[in-house]
């Protein structure tokens, strides 16, 4: 899909989920040889149109998100693409061993999108919440995870999957108003990270609506003077390591998720550091192992330490007591 | 081929599962395996055109054993009818082997889904089935499913998609042997002898057949199907079928034969054979 600045200032208004259904509904228009599966939430992921448009390929599962995995898995036999999706909890967890046995052990061409990852899902609660999602997929093996950082990226992200070969889960963190990270039409290729910002003294790496946070806690860290990169971490598995290879000079690593610090990106990063002869101290900013009290999107991520200021201040403090 | 010829194929079949059960030298599922081999013998011998490698996907119907313990059945059909060397059979539960104690997804060896964890072949069945709708695919799609399995509430979710998107392309077989790991299903979650009503409810074609009678099998599996609707027969099966001490004796849900065992075992069938009783 062309990617224009007008373009990407509309899908940020328009939102994550709504920007997923209409990528979807505009590449229906060219090609026929996908299908996509809800679990009767087409009007909640923009699919409302694709559905009416395009009935014979899109097909509403009702609210069995095992049954819409298995079925995803059958329909996928003969290589076929299929997207399923949900909110991220009932993909990743109601439908945890359909996603295992379809996904992992039988390596059909699903792909798997969960909605409203992250804490965006606000008032409705932590049983909406996708704060371990990142962690589930990610050890089940031979599952590509993906987690665009802004409605542009999710652009990308879907047009290119759609040719991937094999299984991949796709997380959509954000809202309406997602903020954007990337202005332009840019280069985007799964399992290749993309440094934002170069910077000598510090490295941040982070992934979904994280990426926009750290670019703006490297802005406030500049005015302190210290110098930080920043880096989009969109494929966390199979995780870029050239990029994290390149990085071992920096003084700190910091990986900044919406999700759990158990499991994530930053748990990746470390598996990969871990043995390395030279690496940097890395801190992992996410959500804390709890479950965050409901409320607003703002309040949520301030409660959780996740804004642009709360995460410059905690590396200042890291930077601080090391010197 | 005739009734009788399958009727000798399913014994052939028992006398291949129990060699390969003792020949594993380990514990293996028999009575699950025994209990669906009547059916397993009906589709594969005459109902499926999977024997034929000449056919393409499109071509080629599906088969599902949903109730991945059921192997022992399984292999030997796909041995009994030239779908697998019956070499390869001597490999059950080795090291590195293929043909373990549930199915691994491998095309070569006619195996169309990993199953063991239960209550997931039905889905794959009606994800088969709904793409050959919506491709025009020639393909029908056969699932055996336990009575066991059946307490997995996913079976239920997938049986009611199989309606929603009138899968006439599509058959779910219960094998009610009215038994599962602890024992009789009356004690554990007494659904058996409710499933006509449950899944006729649900709005399949619902048929109700002895599992040992090949006749009633392959006049069920025979008859056209109603436009629309996906089938379902419930076979009502003894669990260890075909060996008079495994016959509806739990203790053979997972256990190792003996030689003597193997040897009895092995003689019934022997014994059935040379009399003609098998007909």
């Amino acid at each position: 899909m062309e990617i224009k600045r007008n373009k990407i200032k509309l899908w940020s208004k328009l939102g994550s989920r709504a920007v997923f259904g209409m990528v979807l509904t505009e590449l229906a228009k060219e090609r026929d040889d996908f299908f996509v599966l809800t679990g009767d939430l087409c009007q909640s992921s923009g699919l409302a149109r694709f559905a009416q448009d395009y009935p014979q390929r899109l097909i509403n599962m009702g609210i069995a998100e095992q049954n819409m995995i298995g079925v995803a898995g059958g329909m996928a036999k003969d290589g076929t693409t299929v997207f399923a999706t949900s909110f991220s909890p009932f993909v990743t967890m109601r439908a945890c061993e359909q996603v295992r046995m379809n996904m992992g052990y039988m390596q059909l061409n699903i792909k798997t999108v969960g909605l409203g990852a992250g804490l965006i899902m606000s008032q409705l609660g932590n049983s909406h919440y996708g704060i371990e999602d990142v962690a589930i997929m990610r050890c089940i093996p031979g599952i590509t995870v993906v987690s665009p950082a802004d409605c542009a990226e999710i652009v990308k992200s879907v047009e290119a999957v759609l040719d991937y070969k094999g299984p991949v889960y796709i997380r959509l963190t954000g809202g309406t108003g997602n903020p954007t990270v990337y202005a332009d039409d840019y280069e985007f290729s799964i399992g290749k990270a993309n440094i934002l910002r170069e910077g000598k003294d510090i490295a941040i790496i982070s992934s979904g609506t994280m990426v926009y946070q750290s670019l703006k806690a490297a802005e406030m860290l500049m005015d302190s003077g210290i110098d930080s990169a920043v880096v989009n971490m969109h494929t966390i598995k199979p995780i870029d390591k050239c990029c994290i290879d390149s990085l071992v000079d920096h003084k700190l690593i910091v990986t900044v998720e919406e999700h759990s610090v158990i499991g994530g990106l930053g748990s990746a990063v470390a598996e990969y550091l871990a043995a390395k002869p030279k690496k940097p101290l890395q801190i992992i900013i996410g959500i804390e192992d709890m479950f965050p009290k409901a409320g607003s999107y703002d309040y949520l991520l301030k409660q959780c330490g996740l804004t642009g200021e709360q995460i410059a201040n905690r590396i200042m403090k890291v930077v601080e007591s090391k010197n | 081929m005739t009734t009788e010829a399958l009727c000798l194929r399913a014994l052939n079949m028992r006398k291949t599962a129990l060699k390969m059960a003792y020949e594993s030298g380990i514990s293996a599922h028999i009575g699950g395996g025994l209990s669906c081999i009547d059916i397993l013998a009906v589709l594969y011998g005459e109902i499926m055109n999977v024997a034929n490698r000449a056919l393409t996907f499109a071509e080629k119907d599906k088969f599902i054993m949903s109730k991945g313990h059921g192997v022992l059945g399984l292999y030997a059909a796909l041995a009994e009818f030239g779908v697998i060397s019956k070499e390869i059979l001597s490999t059950f539960q080795k090291d590195g082997s293929d043909l373990i104690a549930h199915p691994v997804m491998n095309e070569a060896l006619g195996l169309e889904s990993s199953s063991g964890s239960l209550g997931q072949g039905i889905s794959m069945g009606v994800g088969l089935a709904l793409l050959a709708k919506r491709k025009n695919y020639s393909y029908e799609v056969f699932v055996i499913c336990g009575n066991g399995e059946c307490n997995e509430g996913s079976v239920w979710e997938a049986v009611m998609s199989a309606v929603q998107f009138e899968l006439d392309n599509f058959t779910v077989i219960i094998d009610d042997n009215g038994m599962q790991s602890d024992g009789a299903s009356k004690n554990i979650m007494d659904t058996s002898g409710k499933y006509f009503k449950m899944f006729n409810a649900l709005g399949l074609d619902t048929r109700e057949i002895d599992g040992h009678n090949t006749n009633e099998i392959l006049k069920e599996l025979k008859k056209s199907v109603m436009v629309g609707k996906p089938r379902a027969i419930i076979a009502h099966t003894v669990k260890g079928k075909g060996i008079s001490f495994m016959e509806g004796n739990n203790e053979w849900h997972h256990n190792r034969l003996t030689e003597k065992q193997y040897l009895a075992a092995l003689g019934e069938l022997e014994k059935r054979e040379a009399t003609g009783e098998w007909k």
